[in-house]
């Protein structure tokens, strides 16, 4: 059982949920394995995928989740909803309410639009990226991922590659690691580095290859041109000389170190085709952790709930 | 926390011994032999049962059985009142299709984890025949279930709680009957901890 109704933001979660999560995630990945996938689980409930903002592995990750749960996934986006209309997110959230879901699954482009969507519903609400806040559930997956790959994710250092200023991954990861006593490293140029990278709980570095040798996950985050109001840095070419992993770095890296991205990647910018197809990288097992690290918070949040607790 | 009282000790270590040992014996004359046998038990305390029972018809016969443990959680009809505290591992290393799986609990009583366990082995495939070995039968079904092998049938009443304790994670060997203090039913309960019956 879950301490929190909500997942607004990773800090909604205790220590203690999170590991619950992805012990459980666990059982939901050899179900995953299995020739018949589906559970009947959350039959019956209703989930909402309500992406207002354009997003495919992840909403399809949710919608794999949900239906292997044997829940009903209706998916909404935003061409397709009343926002086009003019509709506020808060009569977004009472008219979802009023057809009794269970579940509301939010992207949305501003940072704090999961909460809006908490305050004027009963039904729990999971923040699927909100802007350039929080992106919890890619945490979980990607903590699900380091701990199988690395045994624990305690005393470890995750440096964290990249566009920090505008990436809700790292706003969501840095205070994670540190919950669970691993050490998180923002590296990036001092463009991209935001005003108060403190708040992550995060060192701060300009330089990869100073630390590269120390890292036991190199996490690269993807460039978001589509974020970027004015270049950041002087070409992608000079960005991927200074903080992409090529062969060069993948050298470099400290021996049983992994590779991580949130995907999707810019190849050749933050990887390279070789480093990201190299045995190091570990992109295509998150996405794999995903569906089941989603399953394992849908039943968790979802199920028990008329009881409050476990006896 | 309910507490309980134990009010006494329905099986001791002998008594599960030979119990066991008769059970092995009935699965082996029933299914004429081991061909195309397999045993699954079901978390807590029933997947220990399964690996000793194959222990005892190896003893037996000389052959090997396959072993596979079932967790429940996901199949379980009262998910959305109570979640099981720990979700375990299912493992089953054998192709279960058109073997006879005989499923291993230790206590029957209302039905529904069997119900629950029936539902999750056949999304493992479709065994040719299914049975069903329990070490207690305390009675009080709730669904039309019955075991094909029982250790010691334990009428029961509903305030009452019976649970297995093994070597292996108690540190003793026996079936105790306890009182609910509370007097309240005891059945009603959610899953608690390991060994605590449906």
């Amino acid at each position: 059982m879950i301490s929190s109704k909500n997942l607004l933001t990773i800090e909604d979660f205790t220590p203690e949920d999170i590991l619950q999560v992805l012990d459980t995630a666990v059982s939901f990945k050899d179900v995953n394995a299995r020739a018949i996938k589906k559970l009947p689980t959350l039959r019956g409930r209703t989930v909402i995928n309500l992406f207002l903002e354009p997003s495919t592995r992840t909403r399809t990750s949710f919608e794999i989740a949900a239906k292997r749960l044997s829940a009903d996934a209706i998916n909404m986006s935003g061409s397709a909803s009343a926002t086009v209309k003019g509709e506020s997110l808060a009569d977004t959230a009472e008219t979802l309410s009023a057809m009794n879901c269970d579940l509301v699954i939010i992207r949305h482009r501003y940072a704090g639009a999961p909460g809006i969507l908490a305050r004027h519903m009963d039904a729990r609400i999971i923040n699927a990226g909100d802007g350039k806040h929080q992106h919890p559930t890619q945490t979980l997956l990607d903590l699900y991922t380091i701990r199988e790959e690395l045994g624990s994710i305690e005393g470890k250092t995750v440096g964290i590659i990249g566009d920090i200023a505008h990436s809700r991954v790292a706003g969501s990861l840095c205070p994670a690691l540190v919950a669970l006593g691993a050490k998180p490293i923002v590296i990036a140029p001092p463009t991209l580095m935001p005003s108060r990278p403190d708040i992550l709980g995060a060192e701060k570095s300009y330089s990869l290859d100073d630390l590269l040798p120390d890292l036991d996950v190199v996490y690269t985050l993807r460039i978001q041109q589509e974020r970027m109001d004015e270049s950041p840095f002087p070409s992608l070419r000079e960005y991927a000389m200074l903080y992409g992993i090529d062969s060069k770095r993948l050298q470099a890296m400290k021996p049983g170190a992994i590779i991580m991205h949130p995907g999707p990647i810019n190849r050749g910018v933050e990887l390279s085709a070789e480093a990201a197809d190299s045995p190091r990288a570990r992109i295509l097992d998150q996405v794999n952790a995903g569906v089941a690290v989603r399953m394992a918070l849908m039943y968790l949040m979802l199920g028990g709930e008329q009881s409050g607790s476990v006896a | 926390m309910t507490d309980y009282t134990v009010k006494a000790v329905v099986l001791d270590e002998l008594a599960i011994d030979r119990a066991l040992t008769r059970i092995a014996h009935e699965i082996i004359e029933v299914n004429k032999g081991t061909e195309n046998l397999a045993l699954v038990g079901i978390v807590t305390r029933g997947d220990l049962l399964a690996a000793d029972l194959a222990k005892r018809i190896e003893k037996i016969e000389g052959v090997k059985v396959p072993v596979g443990r079932l967790d429940i959680s996901f199949y379980r009809d009262d998910v959305n009142t109570h979640l099981a505290p720990e979700v375990h591992r299912t493992e089953i290393p054998f192709k279960i299709d058109g073997c006879t799986v005989v499923l291993v609990d230790d206590v029957l009583f209302t039905g529904r984890t069997i119900r629950a366990a029936l539902d999750a082995l056949v999304d493992y495939g479709r065994p040719a025949r299914i049975e069903l070995a329990v070490l207690v039968d305390r009675g009080h079904r709730e669904l039309p279930i019955r075991a094909d092998f029982v250790g010691k049938n334990v009428p029961s009443s509903l305030d009452e709680h019976v649970r297995l304790y093994l070597e292996e994670t108690d540190g003793r060997s026996s079936v105790e009957i306890s009182q609910k203090r509370s007097g309240e039913r005891a059945g009603a309960a959610p899953l608690g901890q390991g060994g605590e019956e449906l």
